[in-house]
């Protein structure tokens, strides 16, 4: 039965249903299944599943970002849960997500934080044509393991490397990771401006979060 | 809905051409080097000369073919199912066939093939998607000239699925030719009513039909095995030098061929198709991948339609040696005009060098061309209505389509979704990818495919039956035994 209750959860994922998904994890509730479990058996498979049909290309970015919504929503239902039983899904790290200021494009930027959150980092996504100071304040006050930075534009690229000082300036660049990408961003920029990761895709950038904290 | 259409011709001047191939049929009318065909004309009442071999065909005659020739038919694979729709504006694409050569995938030049490598090539066909039917593509050279044709077909059958375009070269050869078809369709009634394959019968320009060629084509009819007529004007050397005047040339050629193929047979499927060329006044050649030889041929298309028989062109080709800029420039131009002219089939994928060339890494990068003209002439296709009124007000301007079910449900109808071959990624994914050429990601993707290649359905029974009739065959000629088939198969 729970068995069968698990593969329904993958299922929903797969199908980028968020509304089955978010009825699935109410079933769980339910019936007393332990959030975590229905998380980390059920909805994840669904995850791993689409992630793994993008890379052989047989599945492609509305499936993946569907797969993506669809987690999100399933985790913000068992959330109350998960509270009421004291427990915390062991998140893989809080990730300080925004487009730098000037730079109002954000489909890859929400792509990367529709990975990231699906691969199981705490996103804060800060939208977009976002303050050096709003990232640097924000990253203090939940404590990030990694401030990732979008931009599209070769005139608002630069402002990569603003928010890279400043969090130099406020002593935190010893703990936090930087992460940029975007059209005009190379690895050589990368290097250039001393960021710790690079990735060159949305799907790219789960590997680059992963290893930039050594997991 | 408006569906993109090329016309060439306005109604009038097709009238014109169609009304200047019949008049000359009736004068100089036709050279016949075949004994049957003249005998047939002679008894349905035209002026045959049999010392000459010259047959003048009044109008009559020529307009009572076109009314029993059939305006579609279909191909079926080999499990039977139906696999290409000779009908109306319908496209389909088939490789190039009849090449000498084949580019070797590691020198990227071309050298003469082997069993193995028809074998491939066939493998490689059944693996593309976008690829409708098989060709008897290239000759083997490990096999004596004289089985040439029908060795082609044995391996072909042997790993194809799909329906294939095939000829013969003699008179002989075409009837062990469809004796294979036979054995693997069960008989030749079975044959008839599910036509596997189409045989390409080709008139010499101008105006002449060869004993061999005017044999296989009566043949055909006899058994109701469809004949593709491929009438090849050589603008300038062999046919007039005006495109108009070449077109002219290939509907008396063809609506030779319809006359002579109707009077064996009446109701026997029957295709309007060409290789014609314009001559290249530098060269001495023959480009297939010269602009006005695909005007001629989107012309002869229309001018078969109008008629109301099924058609096919020979386009998608190149003239370029080696797969390269040029390749891929005439290729995608020619199957571009050949769709939109709405050719049946259109055969020519994988082909290049003046057609006597092959590539498995070209007819990879053909099918991704093919997938992209076979989505345009689907045209633009209203989903919704409103079109997006309601979509975009429940949006709003918050830009995420991507998230919708909407993209979900439809964006596969809408896209067309490349292979690997072609490369969208941005410099840093195209670098970290290994910064691979289009020939180089052709080549992997050809061994990657043939990888995924499944065996068909035929019985080893019909496969010893087969090796035993292209024995038979080889032996006539001096060959006691044939190369191995791939192993594992």
């Amino acid at each position: 039965m729970i068995n069968e209750l698990f593969q329904k959860m993958a299922q929903s994922i797969i199908d980028g249903d968020s509304d089955v998904a978010i009825e699935l994890a109410e079933q769980a509730v339910e019936q007393g299944t332990d959030p975590l479990e229905a998380i980390s058996q059920g909805f994840v498979l669904g995850v791993n599943k689409v992630g793994e049909a993008f890379s052989n290309g047989d599945t492609f970015l509305p499936e993946l970002v569907m797969a993506g919504e669809a987690m999100k929503a399933a985790v913000a239902a068992l959330e109350p849960e998960m509270k009421k039983r004291g427990s915390e899904r062991q998140m893989l790290g809080k990730v300080v997500l925004a487009t730098v200021e000037g730079d109002i494009h954000e489909i890859g930027k929400t792509l990367v934080g529709t990975m990231l959150s699906a691969a199981g980092f705490q996103v804060i996504d800060l939208g977009v044509d976002v303050s050096s100071a709003r990232i640097v304040e924000k990253t203090t006050t939940i404590n990030a393991n990694i401030v990732a930075l979008s931009a599209l534009l070769t005139t608002t690229m630069v402002k990569q490397c603003e928010v890279i000082e400043a969090l130099e300036k406020a002593g935190l660049r010893k703990t936090v990771k930087v992460m940029v990408g975007g059209a005009p961003v190379t690895r050589e920029w990368a290097q250039k401006i001393k960021a710790d990761g690079y990735s060159e895709d949305a799907i790219d950038a789960v590997k680059v979060a992963k290893q930039v904290l050594g997991l | 809905m408006l569906l993109p259409k090329l016309l060439m011709l306005d109604d009038d001047l097709v009238e014109q051409i169609i009304s200047e191939g019949i008049a000359i049929l009736e004068n100089p009318g036709v050279r016949v080097h075949n004994q049957e065909a003249l005998e047939l004309l002679a008894n349905a009442n035209a002026e045959v000369d049999f010392k000459t071999q010259i047959a003048c065909i009044p109008e009559r005659i020529t307009r009572q073919a076109l009314k029993t020739a059939p305006h579609e038919f279909t191909l079926f694979d080999l499990n039977g199912n139906p696999a290409v729709h000779y009908y109306g504006d319908k496209i389909h694409f088939d490789p190039g066939s009849g090449g000498l050569t084949i580019i070797d995938s590691q020198t990227e030049r071309p050298r003469s093939p082997m069993t193995n490598d028809l074998i491939k090539f066939v493998k490689l066909v059944e693996t593309l998607p976008q690829i409708d039917a098989q060709s008897t593509a290239f000759v083997c050279s490990d096999v004596v000239p004289e089985i040439g044709d029908l060795y082609r077909l044995y391996l072909a059958l042997n790993y194809m699925n799909k329906p294939i375009i095939t000829g013969a070269f003699r008179k002989d050869t075409w009837w062990t030719m469809k004796e294979m078809l036979s054995v693997v369709a069960g008989g030749d009634e079975a044959l008839a009513s599910k036509p596997t394959a189409v045989f390409d019968v080709c008139p010499s320009p101008p105006l002449l039909w060869s004993d061999t060629t005017c044999q296989n084509l009566i043949d055909c009819a006899h058994f109701l095995i469809p004949a593709q007529l491929i009438s090849m004007p050589l603008a300038g050397a062999t046919a007039p030098v005006t495109l108009a005047g070449a077109v002219v040339q290939h509907t008396a050629e063809c609506l030779s061929g319809v006359v002579i193929h109707q009077l064996a047979k009446a109701g026997a499927p029957i295709v309007w198709g060409g290789s014609p060329a314009i001559f290249d006044m530098r060269e001495g050649s023959t480009p297939m991948g010269a602009v006005e030889t695909w005007m001629i041929s989107s012309a002869y298309v229309q001018v078969g339609k109008a008629l109301g028989l099924p058609t096919h062109a020979y386009m998608g080709m190149s003239d370029a040696k080696i797969v390269d800029t040029q390749c891929g420039l005439e290729s995608m131009g020619s199957n571009f005009v050949a769709a939109l002219s709405g050719a049946n089939i259109i055969s020519g994928c994988g082909m290049l060098d003046l057609e006597s060339c092959l590539s498995y890494e070209k007819l990879v990068i053909d099918a991704e061309m093919i997938g992209m003209v076979k989505r345009f002439v689907k045209g633009i296709v209203v989903r919704d209505d409103p079109i997006a009124l309601s979509l975009m007000q429940k949006s709003g301007h918050k830009g995420d389509f991507l998230t919708l079910p909407h993209t979900r449900k439809w964006y596969r109808e809408e896209q067309y979704m490349t292979s690997e071959v072609i490369d969208r990624a941005s410099f840093e994914g195209w670098k970290s990818r290994g910064e691979k050429s289009t020939f180089e990601r052709a080549r992997n993707r050809v061994e990657k495919l043939v990888a995924t290649y499944q065996p068909n359905k035929i019985t080893d029974e019909v496969r010893q039956e087969l090796r035993a009739v292209t024995l038979r065959a080889a032996n006539k000629f001096g060959m006691d035994t044939l190369p191995p088939l791939t192993q594992g198969d």
